[in-house]
């Protein structure tokens, strides 16, 4: 099968995201489906950092009711596409 | 000339520099006015010969080993997008806290100070696992607004007044404004960070740490003025304007963040209305002495020693110019790895600003040298072993803290007035830094972070 390109887009940028707050995290072997909380080193203000990076760097905005939508790294992929897009 | 900026930031000590670093970062313009030509504030530097000597604290306390998640450590070093091995920590080796010749030790494993405990106030040690399990219970604590006792707090669990003297005299001697007791959360929050927690020294000293935020607060491009004093903050309808150079400058900024201390900030501020905070009284006076023996090479193996030469501590202004009962000593040389290829030692004992400040000029060099004297008997006794050369010696005085750092009285802990929200009652002045109530190098640093996360960033975000 072939992978959507834009899908895997969106993730290398949170992934980018992450790893420059990060600095000390090892992200090559992150389970897309699990807590990002629950692998890695981040609290509150690490999840509104990556909130602030979204949007520096693509102008995406993620209103604070939907920060539970940037669980894991599939449900961020899953949620930012469509604002991707736009 | 007028100036403008998003957000002026008064001094370029570690929490100033913190913030610079935070706002840079998410896009705002920022400048940081610092009235020295060297930044750092209270934990800095200076340079005698090829010689390089640390003012402030002994260590960097909340060590935690690289990985360890979820500790104030981290949380900074992700905040700044620093790499944890770029701060080159290297940890204590053991400190031990002596009351004449009873003595605990204590390290980066909490066990060992349990284990001296039990050894030396057994009917003790079921109170002080108990005290640890409720300090652990705590996690992010903030400083509180309103004081709460320390000591009636350890009191539940401790019965013995030297031990508890013991366990409060590293825990005041790094961070209480207040004499003798301080403020439970302020207490949990240190006892984590020097017991819990640890202690450590970046290799090559605090300068490791500033140029790294030198480095990243420049690449950021923000703008840092060395010798520009602010004299005076502007305000209308009890709204900040922007600040007043000593230059003549008046630099515009919608928000301005000072990191100089409470009634320091407060005293700049040109209106009838604003609070006058007290100043603090814990001001300390540092010998430094260099050997040209390392104390390990004199059997002296201790990185910080918190002496007494009674059976309690007083952690109070004395009356005297130095306090002659206490004196904490701290051996850089014993950090796991350090740079000096010399014994460097350090005496660090509470003293009375008053009295400094009103000696002249002979008599300023009298008490000084009183002090150096002071300084080696206090060694003879603490650390009879010692028999190097002596090459080196320097004093500073709560004058000279003064001088350098502008904080009222030489008051290294600042004010026991403490703004723990960072809100000075004028809109977007802000408090940062030794006022707000975090303590340590680690806490200052968070502090600045924290102030501009909670009052600009996030605000901006919320629109």
């Amino acid at each position: 099968m072939e992978m959507n390109t834009e899908v895997v887009d969106v993730r290398k940028a949170v992934v980018d995201i992450i790893s420059d707050i990060a600095l000390d995290e090892d992200l090559s072997e992150i389970n897309d489906g699990a807590s990002l909380r629950d692998q890695l080193d981040l609290d509150s203000m690490d999840f509104l950092d990556i909130v602030m990076e979204l949007k520096k760097r693509y102008k995406v905005e993620v209103p604070s009711e939907d920060y539970p939508q940037l669980a894991t790294l599939e449900s961020c992929v899953r949620y930012l596409s469509p604002k991707f897009c736009q | 000339m007028t100036t403008k900026y998003d957000v002026l930031i008064i001094g370029a000590g570690m929490s100033g520099m913190a913030a610079g670093i935070r706002l840079a970062m998410f896009g705002k313009t920022v400048c940081i006015a610092e009235m020295h030509s060297l930044p750092g504030g209270l934990n800095s530097f200076y340079q005698r010969g090829s010689r390089k000597f640390d003012v402030g604290l002994h260590a960097l306390t909340n060590f935690v080993k690289k990985g360890t998640k979820g500790h104030p450590l981290s949380k900074i070093l992700k905040q700044l997008r620093i790499r944890y091995d770029s701060l080159q920590l290297k940890e204590q080796k053991s400190s031990k806290v002596q009351f004449r010749d009873l003595e605990i030790n204590f390290s980066n494993d909490i066990e060992l100070l349990i284990s001296q405990v039990a050894k030396n106030f057994p009917e003790e040690v079921d109170g002080f696992l108990e005290l640890i399990k409720n300090i652990n219970i705590h996690k992010d604590l903030l400083p509180s607004k309103d004081f709460k006792s320390a000591r009636q707090f350890v009191g539940q669990y401790i019965k013995n007044k030297m031990l508890e003297d013991m366990i409060f005299y590293p825990i005041l001697f790094y961070g209480s404004s207040t004499e003798h007791d301080l403020d439970v959360n302020s207490f949990i929050i240190l006892f984590q960070s020097v017991y819990l927690e640890g202690f450590s020294r970046p290799m090559g000293g605090v300068r490791t740490i500033i140029d790294i935020l030198l480095d990243k607060f420049n690449a950021l491009g923000g703008e840092l003025r060395y010798r520009h004093k602010v004299e005076k903050i502007v305000t209308k309808n009890s709204k900040v304007q922007g600040a007043l150079l000593n230059n003549g400058e008046m630099i515009e900024a919608d928000y301005v963040i000072s990191s100089i201390g409470y009634p320091e900030t407060m005293s700049l501020v040109e209106s009838q209305q604003v609070t006058t905070p007290a100043v603090g009284r814990i001001s300390p006076i540092e010998t430094i002495f260099i050997f040209d023996k390392k104390p390990a090479q004199c059997d002296i193996d201790s990185t910080i020693i918190y002496y007494s030469n009674q059976d309690r501590y007083n952690y109070q202004k004395p009356t005297t110019a130095i306090d002659e009962t206490s004196t904490s000593i701290c051996l850089p040389n014993n950090f796991s790895d350090c740079e000096y290829d010399e014994g460097v030692i350090r005496l660090t004992s509470l003293a009375n600003f008053d009295l400094w400040d009103s000696f002249k000029s002979t008599e300023y060099k009298a008490q000084k040298q009183k002090v150096v004297e002071h300084s080696l008997e206090t060694l003879k006794a603490v650390m009879p072993s010692l028999n190097g050369e002596l090459k080196f010696q320097d004093v500073f005085t709560p004058k000279t803290i003064k001088r350098f750092t502008g904080h009222m009285a030489g008051a290294v802990y600042g004010s026991p007035d403490k703004l723990p929200d960072g809100l000075t009652g004028i809109e977007n002045l802000l408090l940062c830094g030794t006022d707000q109530g975090l303590i340590g190098i680690v806490g200052t640093l968070l502090s600045g972070i924290t102030i501009s996360n909670m009052h600009i960033l996030t605000r901006d975000w919320k629109g």
